[in-house]
Parts: C-alpha cells; sequence; structure tokens
C-alpha cells in the first residue's frame, strides 16, 4: 500500500557558482520578461502599441544630441553620488543621506557664490565654493558618523534625518537669497558677471562633470580594490570583531570612510551649482542620494559597473518621463513601467543565487 | 538480526551542490530502539545526509523509507509528521522566552493557547527519560546543558521516534555528557531510535549500539559497536591508516613567558567574567585551559591579545632577559608594535579569525596588509603565504582565490592556525581549535601546536575534550565560573578530578 509520494514540485537550493555567461542570460532574460509584460499592459490598459512606447523610450535618451548630452550629465551627476555612497555601503554603514550631503554641498557652493561675488577674484572664488561644498557634505556625513562610532546609534535613520535638516536649511536660505525679491527662490546666479562658474569645455558646459564622474570611478575602483584603506573598509564591513582582532580601528575607519562619503557628495552638488545648473533649489539633488543606494546595490559596489547601473536608472527615468509627455499620461505611467523592469532585475538577482529544482516528470511507480 | 524492524530506510540517496556531491547512492538504515554512531571526516556528508531526513534539503535522487512507506520529506513539518526531530548543534531557542513557550512554538494546535497543560505534559516527558528542566525558567537564565534539554524535549513534545543530535557533546562536560547519554538510554528503552554525530570516538564506543561509517560522501560501512576499536573506526573513516597518539615532548628548557596576576574582567553590562586570575604560561610548553562553557576562557584570551579591556590586573610579556611588558591597556596593534609576537586563534573562526567572504590570500592579508610604506596593499606575500599554507597543511580547496566560508571546517581551521603561525610568534593563544574538526584534522592540529611548542612557543590551549587536554598539556589551568579552581600537571591529572574543578572551585576534595 503506497500513497501517492509529494516529490514537491519545485525545491530551491543555493546556488554554489554561477558561471558569467549564464549569469549575463539570466540578467537579459528577465529584462526581456520585463519589456513583455510592459508592452502586454501598455496593449491593454493604454492601448498604445508598445513599440511606439520603447521607441519613445530611447528617442526620449537619445533623441537628439542635446538630449543625449543632457542624459550625460544626469548620469554623471548620478553616478558621482552612487560613487561617494559606495564606500560606505561597502563597510555596512548605510548611508541614506547622500541627498542631504550633496545638498549641503550645493549650499555651500551657492553659499560663496551669494555672499563674496564682487570681492574675491574669480578662480579664488571656484576654490573657496571647492571648498565649502566638500566641507559642507562632510560635515553632513562625519555627524551621524561620529554618533554611530561613539554610542552606535542608527546610521539609517539618522542619516535620513539629516536629508530634512539639509532640505530646511535651503528651503529657509532661499527665502533668504531670493532673487528678484519677492519670487521666493534664487534665480540663476551671477548670470551676466559668470563669477563662480566653471569653464565650459569645448563650450559645453555638460563635458566637464562627465569627465569628473569617469576619472572618479576610475580612482574608487583602485581605492576599493587596491588601497589599504579599501581593504580595511572591506573587513569593517564584513565584520567588525575580526576589524578589531587585527588591530584596526574600526571607529577611525567609519568616520573616515565617511568624510570621503560626504566630500564626493559635497563635490558633486558643487559640480550642480557652479557646472550645470548654477542655482539653488530644495530639489536640486532630486533624491539622486537615494537612487544612488540602488545604482551601488544593484553594482555590487563595484565602480565600473555602476557607471552600467547609473545608465540603467537615468534611461529607464528620462524614458518614462518622455513617455508622459509624448502620449499625454501623468508621470505616472512612465513610473509603472520603470517599476516593472527594475522589478525584474532586482528579482533576477534570486535566480542568480538560487536554483529551482523541478519536479521531474515520468517517475515510474513503484509496484 | 531478524527480530530487528529498521524504522528508517535510505536507499540510493544523492544530493549534489553544483558540481559538488556531498552524498552519493548513500544506503542507511536505522532500526526501532538503538543508538547509531553516525562517523565521518569533515565534509563527508554527515550533516547533508541528516538535513535531507528532517527536511532542510531534499534529495537529488533516491528513496525515503519511514516505517517501510516510502516518503517525501520536503520540509521540516513533513518530518516531525513523521516523527523525525533533529536536535541541531546551534541553537534555535528564543531566549526571552520560557522553556515551554520555546517547545510550543510553531506547533498549530487547535484551540486557544494552554500553557499549563503543555507544562503538564512537559513535566512527564521529563519524568519518563529523566530530563531536569523547569518549563518556567526563561532561555537565557539555563546553561548550554539545560538548553540542550530543552531542543531535545521541544522534539520528544512533537512525538519523535527518531532523534537525531548534531554533536551534541561538544558543548558539555563530561558530567554532562554521562547525564545525556543516560537520557538517551532510557529513550533507546522506550523505543526510540536516535542517531548521533560525533567526532569523539570514545562516546562512540560508550554509547552507540552500532557506528554507521561515511567517507567523501559515500557509505562504507557500518558494524556493531561492540566489535568495533578506535583504530578500525578512525582507519575506515580515513580510508587509510593512521597513528592515534597525540606527542607530549618534554619542555625545553622553560622560562616565563605570559605572567598574568590579578586579572579581572567584566562584560560590557557589568557582569564579572574572570575573578582575580593569576597564572604564568612558559616557553616550550603547553598550558591547557579546562572549564565549561563560558567560564571566562573566552575573555581571558582576549585579554591577553589586547581585545578586552581589563577592569583589574595585569599580563605581563616577558623577555627571556627577564623584562617585563605590562600588555593589558594596549590594543593589538601596540602590541605588535611593542615587539610582542603573539598569535590568536579565536574560538569564532569566522567571525572574528577569517573573514567568511574573503579568499585566502585576502585572509592572510589580514596580518600583513600594513606592511611597507605604500598606500596600496601588497598582493603578492599573501597570495605565497597562502599558497604555502595550503601546501604545507594540505589545505583542501579548490583555490586560493576561493572564499573561505566555503571551506570545511577543518580547512578553515588549517587556514586560520596557518597565517598565525607563519608569524614565527613568541606566544600562541588557540581557543577549541579542534572544535567540529574531524579526528584526522584535529590531529594535523595537535601536530602543528606541538611543532609550535617545540620551537620555543609558549601555547595557551583552551580546550573543551578533557582526554586530549591530559594528553597534549603540560600543565592544566581549571576555570571555574571565572575563577580559578586549580592547576594540575597534564601527566598526573586524573579526568574526573579535572571534572570536578570543572563544576566546584577547588573541586571539594581533590585539589591539587
Amino acid at each position: 500500500m503506497y500513497n501517492t509520494i509529494k516529490t514537491p514540485l519545485v525545491h530551491i537550493t543555493r546556488r554554489k557558482d554561477i558561471v558569467w555567461y549564464r549569469a549575463w542570460l539570466i540578467r537579459i532574460l528577465a529584462i526581456v520578461l520585463a519589456l513583455i509584460l510592459c508592452g502586454i499592459i501598455t496593449t491593454f490598459v493604454v492601448h498604445i502599441n508598445p513599440i511606439e512606447v520603447y521607441k519613445t523610450m530611447i528617442s526620449g535618451n537619445f533623441g537628439t544630441t542635446r538630449k543625449i548630452w543632457f542624459m550625460g550629465q544626469d548620469l554623471a551627476t548620478l553616478l558621482i553620488i552612487s560613487l561617494a555612497l559606495a564606500p560606505a555601503f561597502r563597510m555596512r554603514f548605510w548611508n541614506l543621506g547622500g541627498d542631504g550631503q550633496a545638498l549641503m554641498g550645493c549650499f555651500g557652493a551657492a553659499a560663496c557664490m551669494i555672499l563674496f561675488s564682487g570681492s574675491v577674484p574669480n578662480w579664488l572664488m571656484l576654490i573657496m565654493m571647492f571648498a565649502a561644498a566638500l566641507f559642507c557634505g562632510m560635515l553632513w556625513a562625519v555627524i551621524p558618523a561620529f554618533f554611530k562610532a561613539k554610542w552606535n546609534t542608527n546610521e539609517t535613520l539618522f542619516t535620513l534625518m539629516m536629508n530634512y535638516l539639509a532640505t530646511q536649511i535651503i528651503a529657509f536660505f532661499v527665502v533668504v537669497w531670493e532673487n528678484p525679491k519677492g519670487s521666493s527662490k534664487i534665480g540663476i546666479i551671477n548670470q551676466r558677471s559668470r563669477i563662480g562658474w566653471l569653464p565650459e569645455i569645448g563650450g559645453n558646459k555638460y563635458i566637464l562633470i562627465i569627465i569628473v564622474a569617469i576619472v572618479l570611478a576610475v580612482v574608487m575602483f583602485i581605492y576599493m580594490r587596491y588601497s589599504k584603506h579599501g581593504y580595511e573598509i572591506a573587513v569593517v564591513g564584513e565584520s567588525e570583531p575580526t576589524a578589531r582582532y587585527v588591530g584596526i580601528k574600526v571607529k577611525k575607519v567609519i568616520l573616515r570612510t565617511l568624510l570621503l562619503s560626504g566630500a564626493i557628495c559635497g563635490l558633486a552638488g558643487f559640480l550642480m551649482v557652479s557646472s550645470t545648473n548654477h542655482t539653488l533649489t530644495t530639489t536640486l539633488v532630486g533624491g539622486r542620494g537615494f537612487t544612488g543606494v540602488m545604482v551601488a546595490w544593484l553594482a555590487k559596489f563595484n565602480p565600473f559597473f555602476m557607471i552600467l547601473t547609473s545608465f540603467l536608472l537615468v534611461f529607464l527615468n528620462r524614458g518614462a518621463s518622455e513617455i508622459s509627455t509624448m502620449f499625454g499620461f501623468n508621470d505616472s505611467f512612465g513610473a509603472i513601467l520603470t517599476g516593472i523592469i527594475l522589478f525584474f532585475i532586482i528579482g533576477c538577482e534570486f535566480f542568480l543565487n538560487y536554483e529551482m529544482h523541478f519536479r521531474k516528470r515520468a517517475k515510474k511507480e513503484v509496484e | 538480526m531478524d527480530n530487528k524492524t529498521p524504522v528508517l530506510q535510505l536507499r540510493n540517496i544523492t544530493k549534489r551542490f553544483g558540481d559538488i556531491t556531498a552524498n552519493e547512492k548513500v544506503d542507511l538504515d536505522v532500526y526501532k530502539g538503538e543508538i547509531l554512531a553516525l562517523l565521518g571526516e569533515n565534509g563527508s556528508g554527515k550533516t547533508t545526509l541528516m538535513n535531507m531526513i528532517s527536511g532542510i534539503y531534499f534529495p537529488d535522487e533516491g528513496e525515503i523509507l519511514v516505517n517501510g512507506r516510502q516518503v517525501a520529506i520536503s520540509k521540516p513539518e513533513d518530518a516531525f509528521e513523521l516523527g523525525i526531530g533533529m536536535i541541531h548543534q546551534h541553537f534555535k531557542l528564543v531566549d526571552v522566552l520560557t522553556a515551554t513557550e520555546n517547545i510550543i512554538l510553531g506547533l498549530k494546535e487547535k484551540g486557544g493557547l494552554d500553557l499549563k497543560n503543555a507544562a503538564k505534559k512537559i513535566r512527564q516527558i521529563c519524568d519518563t527519560y529523566g530530563f531536569e528542566i523547569d518549563p518556567a525558567q526563561k532561555i537565557y537564565n539555563m546553561s548550554v546543558s539545560q538548553k540542550q534539554t530543552v531542543e531535545i524535549v521541544k522534539v520528544l513534545y512533537r512525538n519523535a521516534d527518531i532523534l537525531i543530535l548534531d554533536e551534541p557533546t561538544a558543548v558539555l562536560t563530561p558530567q554532562e555528557t554521562e547525564k545525556l547519554f543516560q537520557v538517551l538510554r532510557n529513550m533507546k528503552r522506550d523505543g526510540k531510535s536516535v542517531i548521533i554525530i560525533t567526532h569523539k570516538m570514545n562516546e562512540v564506543l560508550e554509547i552507540s549500539d552500532r557506528v554507521a561509517i561515511l567517507r567523501k560522501g559515500r557509505y562504507i560501512c557500518d558494524m556493531e559497536t561492540k566489535n568495533a576499536n578506535v583504530q578500525e573506526l578512525t582507519d575506515a573513516m580515513v580510508g587509510h591508516s593512521v597513528t592515534l597518539n597525540i606527542d607530549r615532548p618534554e619542555p625545553l628548557d622553560p622560562k616565563p613567558r605570559i605572567l598574568v596576576e590579578h586579572l579581572t574582567v567584566k562584560s560590557q553590562d557589568g557582569v564579572t567574567k574572570l575573578n582575580d586570575i593569576s597564572f604564568e604560561a612558559r616557553s616550550g610548553e603547553i598550558l591547557g585551559i579546562a572549564g565549561i562553557a563560558g567560564s571566562g576562557q573566552k575573555e581571558l584570551l582576549e585579554a591577553i591579545a589586547g581585545l578586552q579591556p581589563a577592569e583589574n590586573g595585569h599580563v605581563y610579556f616577558v623577555e627571556d632577559n627577564g623584562e617585563k611588558e605590562d600588555l593589558i591597556g594596549m590594543d593589538p596593534l601596540k602590541i605588535a608594535a611593542k615587539g610582542v609576537s603573539l598569535s590568536f586563534v579565536p574560538e569564532d573562526r569566522l567571525g572574528m579569525g577569517l573573514v567568511g567572504n574573503m579568499d585566502l590570500a585576502e585572509n592572510m592579508m589580514l596580518r600583513s596588509f600594513r606592511r611597507g610604506k605604500s598606500v596600496f596593499t601588497d598582493r603578492k606575500y599573501p597570495y605565497d603565504l597562502a599558497e604555502h599554507v595550503v601546501k604545507e597543511l594540505d589545505v583542501n580547496t579548490p583555490s586560493i582565490a576561493t572564499p573561505v566560508r566555503k571551506l570545511s571546517g577543518g580547512n578553515v581551521q588549517k587556514v586560520l592556525v596557518g597565517r598565525e603561525i607563519s608569524s614565527a610568534p613568541m606566544v600562541l593563544l588557540t581557543a577549541y581549535a579542534v572544535r567540529g574538526l574531524d579526528i584526522n584534522s584535529s590531529y594535523t592540529i595537535y601536530d602543528l601546536i606541538n611543532r609550535q611548542k617545540k620551537n620555543g612557543v609558549a601555547v595557551v590551549y583552551v580546550g573543551e575534550d578533557l582526554d586530549v587536554l591530559l594528553e597534549l598539556c603540560d600543565r592544566i589551568l581549571v576555570l571555574c565560573d571565572g575563577k580559578v579552581s586549580g592547576l594540575v600537571d597534564g601527566k598526573n591529572a586524573v579526568k574526573n578530578e579535572v571534572g570536578l574543578m570543572m563544576t566546584k572551585v577547588g573541586g571539594g576534595a581533590a585539589n591539587v
């Protein structure tokens, strides 16, 4: 008397290793599936040919030379902030304050422009702005780091709160420094004199930030991979007891890494104010401090992969907003498509780490 | 043996992880009312096999029969329903709950939560088998052996008839082990079947009725325990003949090396972990530290290594010329900067001694990465060292670039010990150096430690296996509840007396 054997339909095991081409195959498959699902939704919900939608996404990023440059600048800004976050996350310090740190960088740079224009030469102004931006970014990062190192406070909440603080400080000063009076905003600063504006390379104001981003990616790769600091960061992130065991001063590493993280966020702020935007608003950073978290994690903190992942996110974001303008939807539809694609890309990580075994068919019945 | 009825039969069980085969075509029978010892080296697939019986893994091939009926065990609940319960090496208990609450946790019984009734049933189980626990006691107030008892009762509460114990004695004193064995015998008498995994041969011979041996994932043989001896079992396990003697060369010219005076250490929450400890460790000598788990061994070694602030007292490093340097208040870097070469093999290998996600070379680098003025790390030296350690200690690893967490316990330990002795230390501190290691790897480690001793290193060996401590160490310091309970000579010490000292300061009458 045998009961039917209930072999599970699927059972899941952890993969030991995965060859690189299979990993990429899974990722590409995930994107294809995501596009198919998006296509179905577009066809049946808004009755638009999905091919048109995808075309629009591409033309939103690459349609005109101007759009390409714009995308490049967007990508570079996101990449710099992501690169700033990477070492902190490698150390398992949950720095969710990239937004605030970059915003404070913007604040430092803009404050110099507004307060000292006309009283110092342009080269000195640029140096002052650079220093002020880095200082403000570092300050915003090192405060939570200090509390973490000293009293083991929760850095996730702390850095998050620092974002709101930064936004409010800037909201306040935007009113103080409003220009023209009564507009409640700061227009383009020094539009005529161009004091505190970084020079445009080849007459294009987007090239500089792109170059900085690429150089920074290379430097960060080397720093994290080959330097003693990078090694210490990795050890602290993997296991604090091990770090203490070999005599790494954990508190020092936390502070040092967050100073670096904040400084690079500050640099992003400086470039935004001095090179591309020339103004100060509370939304200047636009959530890149959070998108950057995703960029860094998706790339597993590898700076070169981060170029890819930040491109992906910028592409989706810009594509989505192009869809909404072209087809006259609000932003939500583009966001839904972006969400679906990201869900598949992040979800496929599961299949990279685990293996599914399906029940084999044609199992012989035991007599 | 016709009167035996198999309760559990494994037929042709195969389990692969990627391209590694953990179990290959394993056949195993377990009979009603017997205690079966499962023997095998680290990585021989014992735990994988047991995990398949208890529903954690699912076999790729083969069949499992319980009471003659073919079954599929795809989750732990299935195993419970079939009367199979596993007691894992690492307890899975909620600290802030009571014994009763832990035992009924996860049960989907009909009706409301009836703690009183549950406690009554637990008491019945305890009376039947001779357990001693208070159902209302919170877990965090319990000793390791009490926690283990809760785990066993938890399984019995779910009406298990087949119990699997994964290295249950690793954390127990000899007296506690004896108690556990008594309980196991009671269970056997009650018709329950017990599978026990252990590396300790003397325990295998003492408790089991039958021994089954796995090697490299394959089932090798089984034999009646009464017909077996240690040598035979070890040879079958390893696959070739091994010598089973721990050397104890006479210490050569021992000189004081580490002098601990009135050391008192408190934990962060103010609990006294070490209370006025004084002793001396000498060069060319192995000083054993015996004690129940958590008697202050960890704190003692960490205090010497500069990882644990001391409340009071001194730890002196003594040079050959008699000069003394107090290490208390220094961190590991400062200690090294003073020219004190001190190596430390901590208890928590992957949590403290090594980084699991890093490869062998990167783990070698932990000690050497600061070398040189460059801002970049030197990668050649650690790589060479890793290759050297792999060759010298016969580490079984796919490559130098394999993360150490993927290695088996014995190989992880070889990597750690290899790195620590590579710096030619003057003091070597080891905590549970062979915990979880099979007999072959254990002997490799004893041998390594002995070689250090011969080189004039002062070795401090914290151990849990009293037989080994008595065979290996020149002198043994017994700790009890953070105090020195006694200091005995390794050659003349009597196991039972040391055991008593572990549970009571001075060991009652038996004082040395």
